[in-house]
């Protein structure tokens, strides 16, 4: 248990071991195991940011989901309402041609009635004036006894 | 001296470093014997410790620069998360131990102090007469491998960190300031300051002292320990050595912890300003 150079030999091998380890050792392990956890740290940010992002991405989805049901829905109650007022009108148009084509038809009845009034009417003054003649062998002047005649026809 | 063969003679053997030294009368020569040593006194120097805390050191820094020089920022491999886990522990001290971020030297000087200190007290375990016995054999008288057994040893490593700690008190606080820190206190008068300074220049050198006196003390107790164990008949060591090993396996890395955090405080009173 003596003293000597040994002691001196020591302090210069931990002078020696400390200056590697200044050089060589401490810095790149420490910055690697800095790095390491920052890029953990970061890795770990990212993940609860995704997670935020896909929560925020669902609902705008279902936000996106209910309003184009609303839509459709809108879109297809304004069909059916369309469709029944193009029915309807589609329905009244048909009733006034159908209306206009019977009061035709009526007023071409009306009208061949009349015609054919007129017509018999005609004939028979005619045959009236011509069974007036058989009857009194003579010539009645048609023009003389026209309106006789017409008075016989409208009562008919 | 102790007849050979003898029980003091065996345990004289294994606590004698091996020493080569400057005799007075046999010039510059390994010593045979403990008046041989004796004779030469300081200027002699123990071969085994500065072998082994030699072998111990670079054992240290080829693990550490090895796994620096392969270290990758993606997942760790097994060297590389061994010096990791260990740099976190000293990390973890330094945290603990020291006011701010300390600097790469002082996260270095922490390291060097427990990784090698924990290896050189790890020779310990080795069994008592492997080395010495093996050594004897091949005509080499004395060889003690454990280099925190060996005071020179101890001491020499704490005489870097007083050295260490005046770097940084100049560094910091600057000589003046520093002058002015070691004489102001603890007697806050003019008229004291030589006393003061010669009473905290003594707390400044019991620092180290104490550092290397813990350590060596506990080594070289254990190790007297387990000499004597050895002298027991072979069949009944066991019952103590085992036990006193376990007990070791908890005193290596515990002093090797306490000289650590010992000097990380004293360098961190260093950084600090009064």
């Amino acid at each position: 248990m003596n003293m000597n150079l040994t002691l001196l030999g020591q302090t210069i091998s931990f002078f020696i071991f400390v200056w590697f380890c200044v050089k060589y050792v401490w810095p790149p392990l420490t910055t690697a195991m800095q790095e390491r956890q920052k890029k953990i740290a970061d890795g770990l940010e990212a993940a609860d940011r995704a997670k935020r992002d896909l929560q925020m991405a669902q609902e705008k989805a279902g936000d996106t989901l209910k309003d184009s049901r609303a839509q459709s829905a809108q879109l297809l109650d304004e069909a059916h309402r369309r469709s029944a007022q193009m029915i309807d009108t589609a329905k009244e148009e048909a009733k006034a041609a159908a209306e206009k084509i019977a009061a035709q038809a009526k007023a071409d009845v009306d009208a061949q009635i009349a015609t054919a009034r007129e017509q018999l009417r005609a004939e028979v003054s005619r045959l009236a004036v011509l069974g007036a003649e058989r009857i009194l062998q003579t010539e009645i002047d048609a023009a003389k006894h026209a309106k006789l005649v017409d008075d016989l026809a409208a009562k008919l | 001296m102790a007849e050979k063969g003898s029980a003091e003679y065996y345990i004289q053997h294994h606590l004698t470093n091996l020493t080569f030294g400057r005799h007075p009368e046999l010039g510059w020569t390994v010593a045979q014997n403990q008046e041989q040593i004796e004779a030469m006194g300081f200027m002699s120097i123990h071969l085994d410790t500065m072998l082994w805390s030699w072998l111990m050191g670079l054992l240290f820094i080829g693990l550490f620069m090895l796994a620096s020089r392969r270290v990758t920022v993606g997942v760790p491999g097994g060297l590389q998360n061994f010096v990791e886990m260990v740099l976190e522990y000293v990390g973890g001290i330094l945290k603990d131990t020291f006011n701010g971020r300390p600097s790469a030297t002082i996260g270095a000087i922490a390291l060097t102090l427990f990784f090698w200190i924990l290896l050189m007290n790890t020779l310990k375990l080795v069994p008592i007469d492997y080395f010495p016995y093996s050594a004897e054999l091949l005509g080499i008288p004395y060889f003690k491998i454990v280099p925190t057994t060996d005071i020179n040893g101890t001491l020499g490593i704490s005489f870097g960190v007083l050295l260490f700690i005046i770097y940084y008190s100049i560094k910091v606080k600057g000589a003046v300031g520093y002058a002015k820190e070691l004489s102001s206190m603890p007697f806050a008068h003019w008229l004291f300051a030589p006393i003061n300074f010669v009473l905290e220049v003594i707390a400044l050198l019991v620092k180290p002292v104490t550092l290397a006196f813990r350590l060596f003390g506990n080594m070289y107790a254990g190790e007297v320990i387990f000499v004597l164990i050895a002298l027991m008949p072979f069949y009944l060591q066991f019952i103590a050595d085992v036990p006193w090993a376990i007990f070791h396996l908890l005193v290596i890395p515990l002093q090797a912890f306490i000289f650590t955090v010992l000097s990380v405080v004293y360098l961190n009173q260093a950084h600090e300003d009064h």
